[in-house]
């Protein structure tokens, strides 16, 4: 059995392991057009406020791709597959045959047309390590700097950058920050702890750059030495697509990630999950989510049927100290805690949706765990659950099993 | 593979597993230093509701939740046991909000710490099980 991997982050980590779980000995070929040994791409802010280094990025043990049997092809990009054949092209006009193939090629950037865009020399995106040694080696301690998109990758590179530059300005035309993630009211609350350090200007949005000028639509203009758009990502689905691959918002997968196509697999930011918070397919960029669904492309690649577990959004971040929590869908009905920083619990009639935690994130993994697991509230002590995440509060059934190992498979 | 499992009922809720923890992993030798007027973080914490008292720690899933979602890496499975590499850990807590447990938590300096089931610490038992006044906490194979 030959398993070709495009991709070389989480999913295709993941897949590797998932595979290796199963088969000891079957080859294994990785391709990836970025060169670097697999690393934690969300830790490139974390990289560009020195708070890491390269030499603590790496995702795996410098041994892994060794241990594991792969064959690493970094630096090669992949142009094509040959559905037919069964083989994958490479920039090189060499090829890979495969008996299954996953593809996690994950996102890119979306850059936005914007009048007088391609005029701007200094502007970035940051989305790999690249880019990050890119934006690094353009930045003064005089530079003022303009992020587009008050999102997840827009509010953590302006972290990064903020001990290194002069100013940072962020404009986003959604209403608040961290929109994807947070309410009006956590965000408030963010906003207000951070508005000290960062320049934020919601509800507009660039209309044109002259120059190191841009123009908003809300009349005022910003000057700056270095941008970086942050606006959102896209899924790199145009190799699967090229070759008759049935795509959605990303490539379209069941249970198994399994394909449209035959011995096709797909897993990570390319393609759609089920969302089980909204019962509806999504794209869910995140980590865990990627690993999660590499590892169960790749049992399933080596044979062994093995369906994804129930999925839902979840984030963690620190932005400027504060830790935020987040998970599932917000919908109206809602038990707001002030107390100790803020949590607001989301719930749908006997279930918990979602949670939006500041500050007292400790054990939110509990909760995590109600939402994933539809646990029906009325039959475990939700008026203790809801001052704070206990295993206390469960039913001895519930709590017996977690405590006496029978859970923990 | 051998793990700790608390039975509910003889668990008096003394915290003492909570002390022997934060002194096992404190490195300190001596308990007095080790602990006095200091905040105890402890990998293993002690629920208390009503009459009914328990002890949590990390259940070294065999699915770990919060290994697979380690954005960094730092959270490894090493021989069923899960460890996390200290010096990989950014503090972004992915793995809090993964473990159905609540058994994972920051340490006083914002890294991440668990139960390692005191494999780095000398000893065929983790200090938990040895500290446990009525043999409520047991390090056995299920």
């Amino acid at each position: 059995m030959k398993h070709v991997i495009i991709g070389n982050s989480a999913a295709a980590i993941g897949a590797v392991e998932g595979i290796r779980e199963i088969e000891k000995a079957s080859e294994i070929v990785l391709i990836s057009d970025e060169k670097h040994f697999t690393y934690s791409r969300p830790l490139i802010s974390y990289y560009l406020e020195g708070k890491t280094d390269r030499a603590h990025m790496h995702y795996r043990d410098y041994d892994f791709y060794e241990t594991n049997k792969c064959i690493p092809m970094l630096g090669v990009t992949a142009t094509k597959i040959d559905v037919k054949k069964k083989r994958v092209l490479t920039v090189d006009n060499s090829f890979v045959a495969y008996d299954k193939l996953l593809v996690a090629t994950g996102s890119k950037a979306f850059v936005p047309r914007i009048e007088g865009l391609d005029s701007v020399n200094e502007k970035y995106t940051f989305m790999n390590l690249d880019d990050a040694e890119s934006l690094l080696n353009a930045l003064r301690p005089t530079s003022r700097v303009l992020i587009l998109g008050a999102g997840l990758i827009g509010m953590k590179c302006a972290e990064g950058l903020y001990e290194h530059v002069s100013s940072v300005t962020i404009v986003d035309l959604a209403e608040r920050i961290l929109s994807s993630i947070l309410d009006a009211e956590s965000a408030q609350i963010i906003s207000e702890r951070i508005t000290s350090k960062l320049n934020i200007l919601l509800k507009t949005s660039v209309t044109r750059f002259v120059g190191n000028t841009a123009y908003l639509t809300n009349g005022a203009s910003i000057e700056f030495d270095v941008l970086v758009v942050a606006v959102g990502v896209r899924p790199n689905t145009a190799i699967f697509e090229d070759c008759g691959g049935k795509i959605a918002k990303g490539i379209i997968v069941n249970s198994k990630q399994e394909t449209n196509i035959k011995d096709i697999y797909a897993a990570g930011d390319v393609c759609e999950s089920y969302d089980m918070t909204i019962s509806q397919n999504r794209i869910l960029a995140l980590l865990p989510n990627a690993y999660m669904q590499g590892h169960t492309a790749g049992k399933n690649m080596a044979g062994c049927e093995t369906e994804m577990i129930a999925t839902l959004p979840m984030n963690a971040m620190g932005l400027f100290g504060t830790h935020i929590v987040t998970a599932g869908a917000y919908t109206e009905q809602k038990f707001i805690d002030r107390k100790n920083g803020y949590k607001s619990l989301f719930v749908d009639g006997d279930k918990l949706k979602g949670y939006i935690i500041i500050d007292g994130i400790e054990k939110a993994g509990i909760y995590t765990a109600l939402i994933r697991e539809s646990v029906a509230l009325s039959k475990e002590d939700f008026e203790l659950i809801r001052v704070s995440p206990t295993l206390a509060a469960f039913s001895d059934a519930y709590r017996k099993g977690v405590l006496s190992g029978s859970k923990n498979k | 593979m051998k793990r700790v499992y608390v039975n509910e009922q003889w668990c008096l809720g003394c915290r003492l597993c909570e002390y022997y923890c934060a002194f096992a992993n404190s490195n300190e030798s001596d308990i007095v230093k080790a602990l006095k007027d200091k905040k105890i973080h402890s990998n293993i914490r002690v629920e208390t509701k009503g009459n009914i008292n328990f002890a949590v720690s990390c259940r070294h899933c065999e699915e770990p939740l919060c290994v697979k979602g380690c954005i960094t890496g730092a959270l490894q499975k090493k021989d069923g046991l899960i460890v996390v590499d200290k010096d990989r850990c950014i503090h972004c807590y992915t793995c809090i909000v993964c473990c159905p447990y609540g058994a994972v938590s920051p340490s006083a300096d914002g890294v991440i710490q668990k139960c390692e089931l005191c494999a780095k610490i000398s000893g065929n038992q983790p200090a938990c099980v040895k500290g446990c006044i009525n043999q409520a906490i047991v390090y056995e194979e299920r």
